[in-house]
């Protein structure tokens, strides 16, 4: 009787139309989203001439990891032939500072904001949101002025500073949010110890919030990787991040347009954030779904 | 070992007045249990000693010296709270010790101080765990510890209790009884819970609304409390309140009761108030009701009864039987009653 209605739970499960439905309705999404990254792949090593037969979804018929080489090496941007591998470094020397920096500077004001609660904190927090709701298109040029004025326009320390301010409201809210949940009897019991501000945060609060600092690390990597309009402005000719060199790679006005090469340097430029959340993936789902440290 | 001495604190939070112009003298070694509903201020009172909470008018002494304005790790205080409060990425060793380390007192120091905390509460054994790897039990017993080994003149608890089982309730309840022997500290203690109030007390203070209702030993307190509001908050069940006018000669008169308490003070609408354990179920007694219900407790038992349109409890002592419906006769302890002022809610000067 229990085997019989067990079996029918589990045929009726496998192969009713609701099942169906969304197992089509899955299927064909990741269809959507994967052929795109099939043509780049199949395209990124196949010979010009191969490209030139016109079928794009074929397989290649001689594989070869030349225009991969070339894209990381040789690729011309503008005059220089130099491959897309300076834009790596560039944009490593860009995301590092502009991951850590940000995430402590946000840990510090949502501790600030949880915790010790400054007389006008709130509405603090309150202008700080807002600023995240305003284009940043916007304020390109008032940031432009700005960073010429301290003389960091078009550099390294630029860049760094206008990803930080940009950061600040998802940062600080993100970090806000994850020490509300932390019991405040824990800071009293911290203050009476003895205590003082940075003393707390850096051996009470900090060690703690190990989820909401992987979460914070992904999205400014990713956030920072990705960015290109930011990076074309304010960080110079000698810094210019991944994306703006894959930029000029693409879209050189001059000779033929080498397809495999393109491809090959789109696929090189996106594998940081791919390998981050392929690698991180679980990690993310934990810290957005935990109140995760109890008291 | 230090005293505690609040002068007309006043406590405004979020403008709300929680507590006002209130006094309170603690001495050194007494341990002082602040009692009293949800919302009373109670915690609040505890958080300014603590400093912890501004407040907004008066001065707290501690061991002589104002300290209204010091920093809390200033003031001498070692505080252990509900939700235990420890540091979840240290051992315990390191929960303990984290406050000496700041005031960088000498490793030697701070290894016979945890030392000898750990022992007095049997840590010994849990030093180098983490807090997710202890029992609710446990961790309070670490977060007792972590006050210890400030050796400070006052301690103070905030319903340090409320979280654990029954059972690990009376425990430790009396864990702490023994460590305020050994220690001799003075204690300030929050809770909600009578029995804690009157097993750990030297003295309680009854609380409600921000003002203190009654300060006194426990016995005094339960004895005799000042008004309809203490008698009713301790004891379980709780006093039996007869509402019913009072003449010159001393007779009390209601709907369901009469008795003559002898000429005394105060007459007119009254409030009579009967400890359960005062009223005795006997063949002799002067008075008649039917049973409703019976709580068997196994060590005693209480007894509702019927009497006219209200139920009163007695405590039985003895496994007795009693059926539903069946008549018993009665007798009240005349000598232990209370009375109260039916408009003032005040207790009338007695006997």
């Amino acid at each position: 009787m229990t085997g019989r209605s067990n079996t029918q739970r589990r045929s009726r499960s496998h192969f009713s139309p609701a099942r169906l439905g969304i197992y089509a309705f899955l299927l064909t999404a990741a269809l959507f989203f994967l052929l795109p990254l099939y043509v780049m792949l199949v395209t990124s090593v196949k010979s010009m001439e191969e490209i030139r037969l016109g079928h794009i979804f074929a397989l290649p018929l001689q594989v070869t990891f030349e225009p991969w080489t070339q894209a990381w090496s040789s690729a011309c941007t503008g005059l220089s032939c130099d491959g897309i591998r300076g834009g790596f470094w560039n944009s490593v020397a860009i995301a590092v500072p502009s991951t850590i920096l940000p995430i402590l500077l946000g840990a510090i004001n949502g501790y600030a904001l949880s915790f010790w609660r400054p007389r006008g904190s709130s509405l603090l927090f309150g202008i700080l949101m807002v600023g995240a709701f305003v284009p940043l298109q916007v304020m390109i040029y008032p940031l432009v002025r700005v960073t010429g004025a301290m003389g960091l326009f078009g550099s390294l320390s630029g860049i760094v500073l206008v990803h930080i301010i940009f950061a600040m409201p998802v940062m600080t809210l993100l970090f806000r949010n994850y020490y509300a949940g932390v019991p405040h009897e824990l800071f009293q019991a911290a203050r009476i110890d003895g205590g003082g501000f940075f003393r707390i945060f850096a051996q009470v609060m900090l060690p703690m919030s190990l989820p909401i600092i992987v979460v914070a690390a992904i999205m400014q990597v990713t956030g920072v990787w990705n960015d290109y309009i930011l990076g074309l402005q304010f960080a110079g000719t000698d810094n210019y991040p991944m994306t703006v060199q894959l930029n000029n790679v693409i879209n050189t006005t001059t000779g033929t347009r080498m397809y495999n090469v393109n491809m090959a340097a789109t696929i090189l430029t996106s594998m940081v954030p791919l390998a981050i959340y392929f690698i991180s993936g679980r990690w993310f789902v934990r810290g957005i779904a935990a109140g995760a440290v109890k008291g | 070992m230090s005293n505690v001495c609040l002068r007309d604190l006043s406590i405004n939070l979020g403008g709300n007045e929680i507590i006002k112009d209130l006094s309170l003298a603690v001495e050194e070694g007494e341990f002082l249990v602040l009692l009293g509903p949800s919302g009373c201020g109670k915690s609040t009172l505890l958080h300014s000693i603590a400093g912890l909470i501004d407040v907004t008018a008066g001065t707290v002494e501690i061991g002589g010296r104002d300290m209204t304005f010091a920093d809390p790790s200033e003031r001498g205080i070692g505080m252990v709270f509900q939700s235990y409060a420890l540091y979840p990425t240290m051992t315990v060793e390191k929960n303990m010790s984290f406050g000496l380390r700041i005031a960088g007192t000498p490793k030697a120091e701070i290894a016979r101080r945890v030392a000898r905390a750990a022992d007095m509460l049997h840590l010994d054994a849990l030093l180098e765990r983490k807090p997710a790897q202890l029992s609710g039990g446990q961790r309070q017993r670490v977060a007792i510890g972590r006050a210890l080994v400030r050796e400070a003149g006052v301690f103070l608890f905030d319903e340090p209790l409320s979280n654990l089982d029954a059972k690990l309730r009376a425990e430790l309840r009396r864990e702490l009884k023994l460590l305020h022997q050994t220690l001799r500290s003075t204690m300030i203690y929050v809770t909600h819970d009578q029995v804690e109030a009157m097993t750990l007390a030297t003295r309680i203070v009854v609380m409600k609304g921000g003002k203190v209702q009654q300060i006194g030993a426990p016995g005094e307190v339960y004895e005799r409390p000042q008004n309809l509001f203490v008698a009713g908050f301790l004891g379980t069940p709780a006093m039996n309140f007869i509402d019913g006018t009072l003449d010159a000669s001393g007779a009390f008169t209601s709907t369901s009761l009469n008795l003559g308490l002898g000429p005394r003070p105060g007459q007119g609408e009254v409030v009579l108030g009967i400890r359960p354990e005062h009223i005795l179920i006997g063949e002799s007694g002067p008075f008649a009701g039917t049973v409703a219900l019976t709580e068997p407790m196994g060590n005693h038992q209480i007894v509702w009864i019927t009497l006219g349109e209200r139920k009163l409890s007695a405590i039985v002592n003895d496994n007795r039987l009693f059926a539903l419906n069946q008549p018993v006769r009665f007798s009240v302890d005349t000598a232990r009653l209370s009375l109260f002022d039916k408009r003032s809610e005040q207790r009338l000067a007695a006997s």
